[in-house]
């Protein structure tokens, strides 16, 4: 055959596949939000959910899903950030900083079902905190954790040594120059990391389902003591989130309206996704933009 | 004079601070280090209490045909304890996804870096940056209500089964591998092109015979990485396979993996008991599949190196 016309044979063929695979992907993305979107309302995204009957929303599931967002962030960023400082700071090339940069390789590829059933064994079983919330964010912060601290040391790594070495010679000491030089010139892709990472955390489910337990019993929104069960701030509730919810419906539920309940459960949990997703680049620009004053 | 002897002396403040902050932030290093350490530890001494404890044979758990923990055969008097049907079914839906997947990714990939670079870097790249982030269970809803049926009408039975998995699986990690091996691509140097396209070479005689080879560990990286996604993935498949944990006979009839039979045992088996020591043996398997991942990753990016 000749050259040419593999050229053209083949360049039309990437072309058919290109263009397969976007319309595959965009028909997704349309089928989960036409769907999905005009079962949603006030009522839906702040109503409880209901077993048995139509009607039903997942305001709880929604709750919660934010609430253990929010939690196992607070645990893990610090963590994540400590763990980045270290590896990208301080680490010299040993054994050591090899064996642990596998660690946290091996630790990030670790199926989320074993990092569930992990939590479910320490903090579920050994510990008897049964199905709650801090079982649950702590099994998502195993799960973020790698993640986290990988991209927050590819930020870190990203500012030239030139900061390292104008901190050094004004007389700072290695933490100082962490601190107040590669830090802040850090935090715009940081922010774009911890934005990204959230929108998995969001709509993991499958470490969630044996740790914060598959029912969202109702809560009192007036009752804002954490030391109340019924309190939406106690961390010793069993919760529910957003994507068990929607796993745990289709599996077995028997609710008359599910098939709309799970499309306008899908459609928010996408958009929530895609919004962090969006946010992550818009926030790290707008950051970066003022903390660069350029 | 002393007192600059002894403020030259004295540990100063700034280090005392700098020894402060390189402590705490090895101790996050430690916790991550000792988490992994523990997860390991746990689920494997979980894992192996079958053996040690419940005295199962591993070649019988390994490649016993028959799964079914909590009912005693009452011609052997032992329950069925075999692994096959699981991770037979676990593989199968893996590689089939792979398979199909790997030819899409490429094409996508080398459209995006080689055929339309600005269509694809402004529409395609975000596009499949988005998808890499969708949550799996939104994979396994579109499966339960556009593939299952689909399957369903087409090759008629309940349309749950292992194509159905694979179908799922396919559309999953399509944007994991595309995205990766684009940046492989990507790393390819420009005056490999530019001296293929120098000594007469067609855009696809260079795609395929020089940017595609040099690509090539980085392609195979995406791919296992992937692979790894894909068997690791409890929740899509876990709603599509059918759960029922036999030899898959065909493509069509329901199956089962190792995840999706973690996901349905776990909560209903009491500690210690075999049911629940054969569940964590599972969990040991799929822990150590994704550690082969891993190593094969490492491996390929080695033999890459040496080029």
């Amino acid at each position: 055959m000749n050259a040419k016309t593999a050229d053209k044979i083949a360049t039309t063929v990437i072309y058919a596949i290109a263009g397969s695979v976007a319309l595959v992907l965009a028909a997704m993305l349309a089928f989960i939000l036409v769907r999905g979107l005009p079962h949603l309302s006030w009522h839906f995204l702040t109503a409880q959910a209901r077993s048995f009957e139509a009607g039903g929303g997942i305001g709880i599931q929604l709750f919660n899903s934010f609430y253990l967002l929010i939690l196992a962030m607070l645990i893990s960023f610090p963590i994540a950030l400590g763990a980045a400082i270290y590896l990208n700071e301080y680490a010299k090339p040993t054994i050591w900083t090899s064996m642990v940069r596998t660690a946290i390789e091996v630790m990030s590829s670790l199926p989320s079902v074993v990092v569930g059933l992990f939590g479910f064994l320490i903090f579920v079983v050994k510990l008897k905190l049964g199905f709650s919330i801090i079982s649950g964010a702590i099994a998502l912060t195993f799960f973020n954790l790698p993640i986290l601290t990988r991209s927050i040391e590819t930020s870190l790594s990203q500012i030239p040594n030139l900061q390292r070495e104008a901190g050094a010679a004004l007389g700072l000491s290695r933490f100082e120059t962490v601190i107040h030089i590669i830090l802040p010139a850090a935090v715009p892709s940081i922010v774009t990391g911890v934005v990204i990472s959230a929108g998995r955390v969001f709509g993991e489910a499958a470490a969630l389902i044996f740790t914060a337990g598959q029912s969202a019993p109702s809560l009192d929104f007036g009752d804002w003591n954490p030391f109340n069960l019924a309190s939406p701030l106690s961390p010793f509730r069993p919760a529910e989130t957003l994507a068990v919810h929607i796993w745990k419906i289709n599996s077995e539920g028997i609710m008359p309206d599910l098939s709309l309940v799970s499309a306008g459960a899908s459609a928010v949990l996408i958009i929530v996704v895609l919004l962090f997703n969006f946010s992550a680049r818009r926030l790290g620009t707008l950051l970066y933009k003022k903390l660069t004053k350029s | 004079m002393d007192l600059i002897t002894e403020k030259i002396k004295k540990t100063s403040l700034s280090t005392k601070q700098d020894r402060f902050g390189k402590f705490i932030s090895a101790l996050a290093l430690i916790l991550i280090t000792a988490v992994v350490v523990l997860i390991f530890g746990f689920v494997i001494t979980r894992g192996l209490a079958t053996f040690t404890t419940n005295k199962v044979s591993v070649s019988k758990f390994l490649f016993g045909t028959n799964w079914n923990p909590s009912v005693v055969d009452p011609k052997t008097g032992q329950q069925g304890i075999g692994a096959l049907p699981l991770i037979t079914g676990s593989l199968a839906v893996t590689i089939l996804a792979a398979i199909i997947a790997t030819p899409f990714a490429i094409g996508t990939a080398v459209f995006m870096t080689e055929i339309a670079k600005k269509r694809g870097s402004r529409i395609m790249q975000p596009v499949i940056e988005l998808l890499v982030g969708i949550p799996s269970v939104v994979y396994g809803v579109i499966g339960l209500t556009v593939v299952v049926p689909a399957v369903r009408s087409i090759f008629g039975g309940t349309g749950l089964g292992i194509l159905s998995g694979t179908i799922v699986l396919f559309v999953m990690i399509l944007p994991t591998i595309t995205s990766m091996t684009v940046d492989s691509l990507k790393g390819v140097p420009r005056y490999y092109r530019e001296s293929a396209l120098a000594i007469g070479a067609t855009r696809w005689q260079m795609i395929y015979k020089v940017i595609l080879r040099a690509a090539t560990p980085g392609i195979l990286t995406a791919i296992v990485f992937g692979m790894a996604r894909a068997f690791g993935e409890a929740l899509a498949v876990q709603m599509v396979i059918g759960n029922a944990a036999k030899m898959p006979g065909s493509l069509v009839s329901p199956a089962a993996t190792l995840t999706s039979v973690l996901t349905m045992g776990i909560g209903n088996t009491v500690m210690g008991t075999l049911q629940n020591n054969v569940l964590w043996s599972l969990a040991m398997i799929l822990l150590l599949m994704s550690l082969v991942f891993n190593l094969l990753i490492r491996w390929i990016g080695r033999k890459g190196e040496l080029k």
